[in-house]
């Protein structure tokens, strides 16, 4: 959906984080969240969208590597209006590994 | 119940938010909004000549008042004209709602005639954007797109209206109330205690302040504490003023453009109290070895600011003012004489050298003589370029909000149009705007709108028929390569003024350059006043590109 706009930094060899958000349901929110990652050259590795029960809001997970801007980019993702709320989870969580099926 | 079209409620609401002056440009997919404004009674349009200089207006009109302004385009190539001013008010935390007209909801998506997804364009460079989908979402969307533009740190906003939403009729109870900011955090009074602290023990405090303290409105404030500790105080390019240059405290800007003293007293804190300024690699070089001593405490508003370039030891994330006022009671009375007397004996063994200031027909020389012929209430902004940085060095600011200057995005054709927003909010002041040859064609048109209000806009042109700043960094970084940075043709701007109804007056053919200046700036209205000034004046002392702040050269 939204081009790279600078070659991400390598990650590789970081240990994995989830994100979860929760934010506002409607279009044009994904492209913030994905904006401000490609922006600041902070690679997403996974993403995940659906709405939440309450169809007014919806969860989003986020893969990424977890490097020292990890911090600065999770308070820049706390200030974006449609943000209600951010958490951290370790690798282990098992929302991305679940899926993997679908990707082999 | 009220019923009206869309485009009359946002006119209302407008009207509820105070707003009393619009700059923009009208075009088809914006007509009924226009239409509504035409029957506004309260709010006055200005016409602009490009879609950027009714942003820069608002913008002008913005830092002169501290309250969120407003500009109108239409859509496609309307509202991407107005894409670099919304950038510049991002980066200086500007608060101003952009208010873009869009094709009908239903040909969105299909590459209609003038639509563009300015929405998706202004992600990144807004502090939040709208693409309104009904009428009835205006009642809650235009306090919102305040609210976000005026609450915490400023920024811009940008509202896009589809013309049918703007025809739609909606029936709604009672108008929303007009947008307030949010409440401030509440500080963390322990982060504050030990912030009094430690700056009550520091041998050797810097005070740092940044454009927070004028959004702020936290001066005075800034100001107490420097005297209560004896702090010396430097300022970044965004809050000169914020401390009056001729106070015994302050050491000036700091940064690439600073006096060496400054820097150098930077180099030997142990303390560095940063308020509402934010580390930019401008100011402080090569952020390894900025003050590489100091201990450092930073109060800001935005929480993504603290820790980002450098990491401080005592964090406080709140209103600049709010923190201050904690603050003050918890700081002892200090003389501190000894690093006091220090910090003079750098400034006097390192100053900033001004060759040519008596001399109206020199760069530095005209800055003082302009600054002469003005009081404190006059109001100075300028453009980029090397002109920029000598007025930055040289004015002697007293008062936050009387210098506005394009800071972080740095854009030439900001100063005319931000000049004569300051002009259309405080059509009482003298406002003077320095500008370059080179910036001042990128938004000359609104020569055109300047002479049609007939604002109190003095215009100053700093004439070295060359990209000043450019020419400069290929003479000292690019082995002297001169590379179209020097114009061939030049124009004859007493002609052009002239042309757009504007008097000018020209000091270089003037016997009596300070007297022609003095009765230029003292008569009312606009009027040119034009000067030449050689290519081969530089901008000292410097800090090359890379470097760290003490490596200065030249001066
Ligand atoms: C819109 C824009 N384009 C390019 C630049 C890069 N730039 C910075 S200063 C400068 C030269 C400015 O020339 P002028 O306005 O004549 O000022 P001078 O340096 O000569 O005083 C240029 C091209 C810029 N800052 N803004
Ligand atoms: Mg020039």
């Amino acid at each position: 959906m939204i081009e790279q706009v600078a070659e991400p930094l390598q990650q590789q060899g970081f240990a994995k984080v989830v994100l979860e958000l929760e934010v506002n349901n409607h279009p044009g929110v994904m492209s913030h969240i994905c904006n401000l990652f490609a922006r600041r050259a902070f690679n997403v590795e996974g993403i995940l969208c659906m709405p939440m029960s309450d169809a007014s809001r919806s969860r989003i997970w986020l893969l990424v590597f977890e490097d020292q801007r990890l911090e600065q980019m999770v308070l820049q993702v706390e200030k974006l209006v449609d943000v209600l709320s951010v958490r951290r989870h370790g690798a282990e969580h098992e929302v991305f590994e679940r899926l993997e099926k679908y990707f082999h | 119940m009220m019923q009206m079209t869309g485009a009359e409620l946002i006119v209302r609401l407008l009207e509820r938010q105070g707003i009393r002056t619009i700059a923009g440009i009208p075009g088809g997919a914006i007509l009924p909004l226009y239409d509504a404004l035409s029957g506004s009674d309260i709010i006055r349009h200005v016409l602009a000549r490009h879609e950027q200089g009714a942003g820069f207006m608002a913008q002008g009109m913005a830092r002169v008042s501290g309250r969120p302004e407003v500009c109108f385009a239409s859509s496609g190539p309307g509202a991407t004209n107005l894409v670099t001013a919304i950038a510049d008010a991002r980066l200086d935390s500007i608060p101003m709602v952009a208010i873009t007209g869009q094709v009908p909801l239903s040909m969105i998506g299909t590459d209609a005639f003038q639509e563009v997804d300015i929405y998706g364009m202004t992600v990144p460079i807004t502090k939040h954007n709208f693409l309104v989908r009904s009428a009835a979402d205006l009642l809650e969307v235009i306090p919102q797109a305040f609210r976000i533009a005026m609450s915490g740190r400023p920024g811009p906003v940008l509202v896009d209206i589809p013309k049918d939403v703007q025809n739609q009729i909606v029936s709604f109870d009672a108008y929303p109330e007009p947008a307030v900011p949010d409440s401030m955090p509440v500080p963390d009074m322990a982060a504050i205690e030990s912030a009094a602290k430690m700056i009550d023990e520091a041998e050797r405090p810097v005070l740092y302040l940044g454009g927070g303290v004028v959004h702020s409105g936290a001066s005075r404030l800034a100001v107490t504490l420097a005297e209560q500790a004896g702090l010396p105080t430097t300022m970044t390019l965004m809050a000169l003023g914020t401390m009056p240059i001729d106070h015994p405290l302050s050491i000036g800007m700091l940064g690439m453009h600073a006096a060496r003293y400054t820097n150098f007293i930077l180099e030997e804190s142990d303390l560095l109290i940063c308020v509402g300024a934010r580390f930019d690699d401008r100011a402080i070089g090569k952020a390894a070895q900025f003050c590489p001593n100091a201990q450092i405490i930073h109060i800001d508003i935005d929480p993504a600011e603290l820790h980002k370039i450098k990491t401080a030891h005592v964090a406080i994330n709140g209103d600049v003012a709010t923190v201050l006022e904690a603050l003050l009671p918890r700081v002892k009375q200090s003389l501190r004489k000894r690093w006091l007397s220090h910090v003079d004996g750098l400034k006097s063994r390192f100053p900033m050298a001004m060759p040519g200031r008596d001399d109206p027909r020199t760069h530095y020389g005209l800055v003082h003589a302009v600054a002469a012929a003005l009081d404190n209430e006059a109001v100075i902004a300028t453009d980029v370029g090397q002109h920029q940085m000598w007025v930055a060095q040289a004015y002697p600011f007293r008062r936050p909000r009387q210098w506005l200057t394009s800071g972080g995005l740095g854009t030439m054709g900001f100063g005319v149009p931000a000049a004569i927003g300051a002009a259309l909010s405080e059509p009482d002041r003298t406002v003077v705007c320095f500008t370059g040859d080179g910036s001042f064609k990128m938004n000359i048109q609104e020569l055109a709108t300047l002479a049609e209000e007939g604002l109190n806009v003095k215009i100053v042109l700093m004439n070295n028929n060359s990209l000043g700043l450019v020419y400069q960094q290929q003479n000292l970084f690019y082995g002297k390569r001169v590379f179209a940075s020097k114009y061939r043709g030049e124009p004859d701007f007493l002609k052009i003024a002239e042309g757009f109804g504007i008097a000018a007056v020209d000091l270089d053919s003037s016997p009596n350059p300070r007297a022609t200046l003095a009765q230029a700036l003292q008569s009312r209205g606009p009027c040119l006043i034009h000067a030449s000034i050689s290519r081969e004046e530089f901008v000292y002392p410097m800090v090359p590109p890379g470097a760290a702040n003490t490596e200065m050269i030249g001066g």
